[in-house]
């Protein structure tokens, strides 16, 4: 019920030498271009990257199978309410109207439009195998210690890696709180009414906060009696000297970001328009 | 916040947070509308921006969101991500100077909080979500403030009720300070 359903996939491939913080930098470097440009051709380049480097990663389909699905449901939604809301947005974007089907009332199906939604969705897919790379072939501990390398506060980073140690004990926690109030007869599930479901709900929620704010207490007075945050800087123990090869997933990344910049500079804006 | 929380118990606020954060977003509470389940979460980052300040609540928003979508679509919509942050900032801003922790949270406070959740929800899933959406990704105006009135109006609702029902349970677990004065 409350499974997260990626994580880090143990078993070594090119991708897992990687220093963290260069596939840090890649995926920044792929999110932020993708976020950029609309050109189709660029974002279309830069997911058929991602694949190859997918096939290269060792990491089965089979790992995402789950992923991809829900992924899949929520962009043929996404699209549908696009094109319940706005069938015109790719007329008044590319200025063109090519109507394909005659539809009722204004939601005629026009090629600009069909278009603007493949760029859309494109884009979700240009991001997406990076992000699940990244997530599948890199350990939490490194992450955290990559972020402040990047120049995120230590603190703020060190937050982050409480916050991924702490989400399977937080997940156990609710199970088993869960449990025990089922056992007592009280069920969140669709059986209930919706008002009795919330009252469910609230008898499991306080225990996990309440007894979440006292894990905060105790792991905090732990952390300032251990001198955390005293210092300007600190060390992380999972920290690897950059090799060649991670100067060189910097560099691409850096390269992306500028291309990306370069063709809104070239085409005049963020599209590319294929109507003109 | 009449003691100033130390900044490690922040680091520590907003780790354990964010992990909540990702765990209540994966449950899935149904509703009667289908496809449709109720958002548990904000009712979290309402409880811990009013305790642990707006930074926190900024930084639980940002971070727990970014991870929660990172695990469960592998990929990231930065603009609702930034929303939740503001919403945690913004309620931790409207709540400043509360004494939850003392054990004060009655009458003037709950009014208080039900209306700062509210217009931080507003703020954040009716004007900065869909001014991102619009920004970042270009989508339609009037699908993505479509949505953003839907999450506001959902969010709104279940994050002032449980919200409101923590805080006074959690209020009554704390010694109120004077407790030990004579004839007070």
């Amino acid at each position: 019920m409350s499974t997260p359903l990626l994580g880090y996939v143990d078993r070594p491939g090119p991708l897992h030498t990687l220093t963290g913080t260069a596939k840090l930098v890649l995926v920044i470097g792929i999110v932020g271009a993708a976020m950029i440009s609309f050109d189709a051709r660029f974002l279309a380049a830069l997911a058929v990257a991602s694949i190859v480097l997918w096939a290269a990663s060792r990491i089965r389909p089979g790992d995402l199978a789950v992923v991809l699905w829900i992924v899949g449901t929520f962009m043929v939604l996404n699209n549908l309410l696009i094109f319940a809301f706005a069938p015109g947005y790719g007329t008044d974007l590319f200025g063109t109207r090519h109507v394909l089907i005659d539809g009722p009332g204004r939601w005629d199906l026009t090629s600009e439009q069909l278009f603007y939604q493949a760029v859309v969705t494109l884009k979700y897919f240009a991001v997406m195998p990076a992000m699940l790379l990244f997530i599948t072939t890199t350990r939490p501990p490194e992450f955290a210690s990559s972020l402040s390398r990047i120049g995120v506060p230590y603190r703020v980073s060190y937050s982050v890696s409480l916050a991924l140690r702490y989400i399977p004990d937080v997940q156990r926690d609710f199970r088993t709180i869960s449990q025990a109030q089922q056992a007592r007869g009280l069920d969140t599930s669709k059986r209930q009414r919706l008002g009795v479901r919330i009252r469910n709900l609230v008898s499991v929620l306080l225990p996990l906060l309440l007894g979440a704010l006292e894990r905060i207490e105790t792991v905090s007075s732990a952390m300032e009696l251990r001198g955390f945050g005293r210092e300007k800087r600190r060390t992380w123990f999972d920290e690897r000297p950059f090799r060649a090869r991670d100067l060189v997933v910097i560099a691409v990344a850096a390269l992306l970001v500028a291309g990306a910049i370069a063709l809104v500079v070239l085409n005049g804006g963020r599209y590319w328009n294929p109507f003109a | 916040m009449t003691p100033r929380i130390s900044p490690v118990t922040q680091v520590v606020a907003i780790g354990i947070g964010a992990a909540l954060f990702v765990v209540l977003g994966l449950v899935r509470i149904p509703t009667p509308i289908p496809n449709t389940s109720i958002n548990i979460q904000y009712a979290l980052l309402a409880v811990f921006a009013v305790l642990y300040g707006p930074i926190a609540g900024a930084l639980i928003g940002l971070i727990g969101h970014i991870i929660l979508d990172a695990v469960s679509f592998g990929s990231i919509w930065l603009s609702w991500e930034i929303a939740s942050g503001v919403f945690g900032l913004l309620l931790g801003f409207l709540m400043l100077r509360n004494r939850v922790m003392e054990g004060e949270f009655a009458g003037k406070d709950i009014v208080r909080f039900v209306v700062g959740v509210v217009i931080a929800q507003v703020v954040a899933f009716l004007v900065v979500a869909p001014l991102g959406d619009i920004l970042i990704y270009s989508e339609p105006a009037g699908k993505v403030f479509a949505q953003g009135a839907v999450a506001a109006l959902a969010n709104s609702i279940t994050a002032s009720v449980l919200g409101v029902i923590i805080l006074s349970v959690y209020a009554r677990t704390r010694t109120r300070t004077g407790s030990l004065t004579v004839g007070s």
